[in-house]
């Protein structure tokens, strides 16, 4: 048997946006990320049969799902791929193990092959203690353990999941996330993930594609999107500082004049049109007086500190505005209030150069 | 100060005044009908071949009549609970009329549509197929003005389902028909069973459109509603009430039975 394989490619209006999604998927996870109303949970939607392209074509493992030219259009229940609903999606009639035994086939093996089925099942995801309850009296992240396990139970082709982890509180998001981490790695199927969050998905998926107005503009693994991405949209979803300007050779190193105002100087080579990625977590905070004229610096006023696990996340409003991580434990945090003028300083040698859009 | 004191207590007493006059004018009639001559005489009454014609006739025409609603009214309150097409309103609209429009004029349709003479009877009549003054004109009389108390509710419940409800029972591998029959209507069943019993309590009291399409011959189309009316035309008091009285403790019970269904939610 040949890997399970999904070739996406579909064209479809949707509203005021155009869908034009190009996709393969291997027997690996695709987060597929962007902004909310871009169209991604359309292409979940249309892959499982649900929603129907004006032009299209899903081929899964050789087996084609759609063809529009060919007028091939598999109803959802012939598709065989797993549809993880945003919200779970439970039926609230049904008791934990009977949303589980609901998928399976009642030609596949008689009634103690389909119990021992559910009992795998429910022993597998960690739910056994939860099969006779209704759905309505779990917890969200336990309801999301159980529509996993409701899809995986009916061996689909394809899995897809709905903003898995969005509905969630921080502490559940983080247990789920790494349960879904272990169980992916498990089924390598493969998979594709729809989150507006790229730090929510960026340990979960292999590759990871960026979603604008219908289109993906980017696909790479996270360490590629983060160190060169592909415009200021994609750069500003997974969270690096992103300047346009022009580039000039003098003496060893890059001048950069930025469109926006203020210099920067690299040790990439370039000339001409150039973007600077600068990563958040490169860059330090300081009083303006005593900045080393040896570093980039950019000075303006705070405008927000948002607490992101172990790091604060603190936006200056500079010219052009950036981005840094301070250590949440680190000395300087005392002084971070909104509307403290600071310097931003990073050294050369952290200045990337990437093709701009 | 004293003014606005004297303003709330006439409007509590004109409240109390008005909840007592609906009180009296609603549950006096009642009252009236178990208060007039004794419960044992009332019990007895029943035995007699009239009224037990009637019962029986009663049950076997309203139950069919609920039958045929159900089995043609699910499917189609399903279609206008969840798809939009062109014509839908137009649909509701038209199944609804029987709510208001007056009961002998639905009887004056069913004969000239379904009558020896009528639009279909007259082709129904050379199949040697005749529905007046049959037991199965009653149920039609019944089940036309009845389908609505149905209807109305089984639309509600079917369009309240949560859609992604069905769309997850589809990439379950289930098809529409498994989709309906253990999503959809399983979620709508307390609705669907309330509607049901609405409709058979309207069904079971049918009278202005079962006198005309049916006729009033004991035995045959002879209804309790008829049967009452037949025994209040030839005087017999203590008959009218015994089957009265019966009608007014089966609808008591079914409106019971409908709140209780609605408020309860057997999932939660």
């Amino acid at each position: 048997m040949t890997d399970p394989h999904l070739d996406v490619e579909l064209h479809h209006r949707l509203g005021r946006i155009d869908l034009d999604v190009r996709l393969a998927v291997g027997r690996e996870t695709l987060a597929l990320i962007g902004p909310s109303g871009v169209g991604k949970s359309s292409v979940l939607r249309a892959i499982a049969g649900l929603l129907k392209p004006k032009r299209g074509r899903i081929v899964c493992d050789g087996r084609p799902l759609l063809d529009t030219q060919r007028r091939v259009d598999l109803p959802p229940e012939e598709r065989r791929v797993g549809l993880v609903f945003q919200d779970g999606a439970l039926f609230p009639h049904l008791s934990v193990a009977q949303n589980i035994a609901y998928g399976l086939r009642p030609r596949s093996g008689g009634r103690r092959e389909r119990r021992a089925r559910v009992a795998e099942i429910l022993e597998r995801f960690a739910i056994a203690p939860l099969a006779d309850s209704r759905p309505t009296r779990i917890s969200g992240g336990e309801r999301q353990r159980v529509a996993i396990a409701r899809a995986v139970a009916t061996s689909p082709d394809v899995l897809l999941l709905d903003e898995p982890l969005s509905a969630l509180d921080t502490v559940t998001k983080s247990h789920v996330a790494a349960e879904l981490s272990r169980i992916l790695t498990g089924l390598r199927l493969p998979t594709i993930l729809v989150s507006h969050d790229f730090g929510d998905v960026a340990g979960l998926a292999e590759r990871v594609a960026v979603m604008d107005a219908g289109r993906i503009v980017q696909t790479g693994t996270t360490a590629e999107l983060l160190r060169a991405p592909a415009s200021a949209f994609v750069a500003a979803f997974v969270g690096t500082n992103y300047f346009l300007g022009e580039a000039r050779r003098a003496a060893d190193t890059t001048v950069i004049d930025l469109d926006e105002g203020g210099r920067v100087v690299s040790d990439d080579a370039a000339v001409g049109r150039v973007a600077v990625v600068v990563q958040p977590w490169h860059v330090a905070i300081g009083d303006p007086a005593v900045a080393s004229p040896d570093a980039n610096a950019l000075i303006g006023p705070i405008t927000s500190v948002a607490p992101r696990g172990g790091t604060l996340r603190v936006a200056v409003a500079s010219t052009p505005a950036i981005t840094v991580d301070v250590a949440a434990d680190a000395p300087v945090v005392a002084g971070l209030t909104v509307g403290a003028v600071v310097a931003a300083t990073w050294p050369p040698a952290l200045t990337r150069l990437v093709p701009p859009a | 100060m004293r003014h606005g004191r004297l303003l709330r207590l006439t409007a509590a007493a004109i409240t109390g005044i008005a909840a007592a006059v609906l009180l009296t004018f609603v549950g006096l009639p009642l009252l009236a009908i178990f208060l007039r001559v004794p419960l044992s005489t009332l019990v007895a009454q029943l035995h007699s071949p009239v009224a037990r014609d009637a019962l029986l006739i009663s049950l076997k025409t309203s139950l069919t009549a609920l039958a045929f609603i159900v089995v043609v009214g699910t499917p189609v309150a399903h279609l206008l609970g969840t798809k939009k097409f062109p014509g839908r309103s137009v649909l509701v609209t038209l199944f609804e009329l029987p709510l208001v429009l007056p009961p002998v004029v639905a009887g004056i349709g069913l004969f000239v549509a379904f009558g020896r003479f009528g639009l279909l009877g007259a082709s129904l009549q050379r199949f040697g197929i005749r529905l007046p003054f049959t037991w199965v004109a009653v149920v039609m009389a019944q089940a036309f003005v009845a389908m609505p108390f149905y209807v109305r509710q089984a639309v509600a419940a079917f369009a309240s389902i949560d859609p992604q409800l069905v769309r997850a029972s589809r990439t379950l591998g289930a098809g529409p028909s498994k989709t309906f029959l253990r999503v959809a209507v399983p979620l709508a069943r307390q609705s669907l069973s309330a509607g049901a019993a609405l409709a058979w309590a309207r069904a079971l009291g049918e009278f202005g459109a079962t006198a005309l399409f049916a006729g009033s011959l004991q035995g045959i189309t002879q209804t309790l509603p008829l049967a009452i009316y037949s025994a209040f035309d030839s005087a017999d008091l203590t008959a009218c009430l015994a089957m009265s009285a019966l009608l007014v403790a089966v609808s008591f019970g079914v409106l019971i039975t409908v709140k209780i269904l609605l408020r309860s939610r057997a999932w939660v």
